[in-house]
């Protein structure tokens, strides 16, 4: 049979239309039951009663101090893992020194990590007996069960995202633009600022979109690390899964499709930003 | 690399900047992951051993290696498949099927859950007639595979696309010119090219199933020896007290996933050598 449509159509490619339609239903359709079929259930289950009742449920003081301590998280956790990111990023590309292999994979060690294991992990290190947590709690600094751990859960988590992005880009970009501006007498602030950053600033913007994002979404590691108190203070992934266990649907499911909305966001962000890094590597 | 040291930049804020970015590394990172791996050794080989092989320990660990290894096997099919529709044919629709691609890596897997128990839980017209017919999703143990594989959907995708995207067709052209059917051609040209990304894709995914919670905490229930995987036994014991439990579950887990990203890793670096990239 092949062999027939072959005689018509030399490419390989349209011997079998029937064959190619079914396997792109296929690809489509799995795409749709398993992705697609979901995000529209939650979407239905939100608006099940109407529009007002889903705003309702976002204006209830617990919603909006779960998303005000979603985002106050996130803006934190961002800008910490931008700074260390980016300084770790240029080490890795611009020196060498002994253990640099180590510490390179060491980076991408908390994708490695579930979750759990991380909030686990802080729990040991900064809980009443552990090796941080024995000589901060008598000075009355709590980590573990409070905000803080929430935040350096999420640090943790989002770790990678920043160096991995911006590692590519600046080993594209190369000294000589750098060496040319310290030549011409910029101090090594100036040079940084006006020439690095603006030149890996697509890869840069990249990683800090990852990290948001990630940030937007972690749970695992921030239920661990805020205990299991009822009345606890809530970020939005911990305000969905408490309204849940606690029969406050509307909440939970309102709060849900806020944050998939704004992860949709996201995704449409890091699609332009990974179209203007790949771009600007094969214009370099 | 020495003329790359010399740079401007790099002279003198070299030992400052290396200074602080290994000492946030290690108190960031090392530093948890060595206390773990100290205290859930201390008590000894027998205590770990007594704790990983005790009955609910041991289920959750077989139920997740069970169910990581189910969804793997179907995403290594599914996701090749997808990959392949996304290269080489053309069909309405393409663009933003492959813009959403990512959506799972982008949703909170928590929010990945509930959309799961909205459309097959127990409250759903859906859910309600499968529970009823026997085949119930929710609070069971397919509702796990089917977490998992809503999670780590873009993995074998995204580490597929770019192989079949750079490969070079003209081998394919001429198995099928000497007569090869489209499935011969993909079997014997097509597959031996692409297996080492459809296998890095389906470690990337597996590593990533071993430690997943959020998506599936809320759709399995919780039910021990039942529905109860690693990651969930782990949040319990840290709940009731036993610490040294949830480390031990913990050390097991984070080996296998560790282990196999250091094993891709050094594979894809021979690979890289081999074929002087």
């Amino acid at each position: 049979m092949a062999t027939e449509v072959f005689a018509e159509a030399p490419t390989a490619r349209t011997k079998l239309p029937w064959g190619r339609w079914l396997l792109i239903t296929a690809v489509v359709g799995w795409f749709a039951i398993l992705i697609l079929v979901p995000a529209l259930a939650l979407i239905r289950g939100a608006f099940a009663k109407g529009i007002a009742p889903f705003l309702d449920a976002l204006a209830t003081p617990e919603a909006q101090q779960a998303f005000v301590l979603t985002l106050t998280i996130t803006l934190l956790a961002t800008v910490i893992n931008t700074i260390f990111g980016l300084a770790f990023a240029i080490v890795l590309v611009r020196q060498n020194f002994w253990g640099k292999t180590l510490a390179d994979g060491l980076v991408d060690l908390p994708f490695a990590v579930s979750p759990i294991i991380a909030g686990l992990m802080l729990i040991i290190v900064y809980g009443g007996n552990g090796w941080i947590g024995r000589w901060l709690e008598p000075m009355g600094i709590h980590v573990v069960y409070a905000w803080p751990g929430m935040l350096l859960a999420t640090v943790f988590v989002t770790l990678p995202f920043v160096v991995r992005e911006v590692i590519p880009v600046l080993r594209e970009f190369g000294v000589d633009q750098e060496e040319v501006a310290y030549t011409l007498g910029a101090g090594r602030w100036r040079t940084f600022w006006s020439v690095t950053l603006p030149s890996i600033r697509w890869g840069l913007a990249y990683g800090i979109t990852l990290t948001v994002a990630r940030s937007l979404g972690e749970f695992g590691a921030l239920l661990v690390v805020s205990g299991n108190i009822i009345g606890r203070t809530q970020t939005a992934t911990l305000y969905v899964h408490d309204g849940i266990e606690s029969f406050n649907n509307e909440g939970a499911y309102a709060a849900s499709v806020l944050l998939a909305g704004v992860s949709f966001v996201m995704l449409i962000g890091m699609e332009l930003l990974r179209k203007r890094v790949e771009s600007q590597e094969t214009v370099d | 690399m020495s003329q790359v040291t010399r740079g401007g930049l790099s002279a003198r804020s070299e030992l400052p900047l290396r200074a602080v970015s290994l000492l946030y590394l290690g108190l960031m990172v090392v530093l948890p992951l060595a206390a773990l791996a100290v205290q859930a050794a201390e008590p000894g080989p027998a205590a770990f051993w007594k704790e990983m092989t005790n009955p609910f320990a041991w289920h959750a660990l077989k139920l997740t290696f069970a169910t990581a290894g189910i969804m793997v096997l179907i995403n290594a099919v599914t996701g090749t498949a997808t990959a392949w529709v996304l290269v080489r044919y053309s069909f309405p629709g393409k663009k933003v099927m492959n813009a959403l691609i990512d959506l799972p890596f982008a949703v909170p897997t928590v929010v990945t859950g509930l959309m799961l128990v909205a459309l097959y839980g127990p409250t759903s017209v859906l859910g309600t007639f499968l529970g009823r017919n026997g085949m119930g999703i929710i609070y069971q143990q397919p509702g796990i595979v089917l977490a998992l594989l809503f999670v780590t959907y873009p993995f074998v995708i995204r580490s597929v696309q770019p192989v079949l995207l750079e490969m070079d067709r003209s081998e394919e052209e001429a198995a099928a010119t000497l007569g090869a059917d489209t499935l011969t051609t993909f079997r014997r040209v097509t597959f031996p090219t692409l297996w080492p990304a459809i296998l890095t894709g389906t470690a990337l995914a597996f590593s990533r199933a071993l430690g997943e919670f959020g998506s599936v905490v809320m759709v399995a229930g919780n039910r021990p020896l039942a529905t109860k995987t690693g990651p969930m036994y782990i949040f319990g014991e840290i709940e009731s007290g036993n610490r040294h439990g949830a480390m031990v579950v913990s050390a097991v887990l984070l080996t296998c996933s560790l282990g196999i990203l250091i094993v891709l890793n050094r594979l894809q670096r021979r690979g890289e050598a081999v074929h002087g990239h």
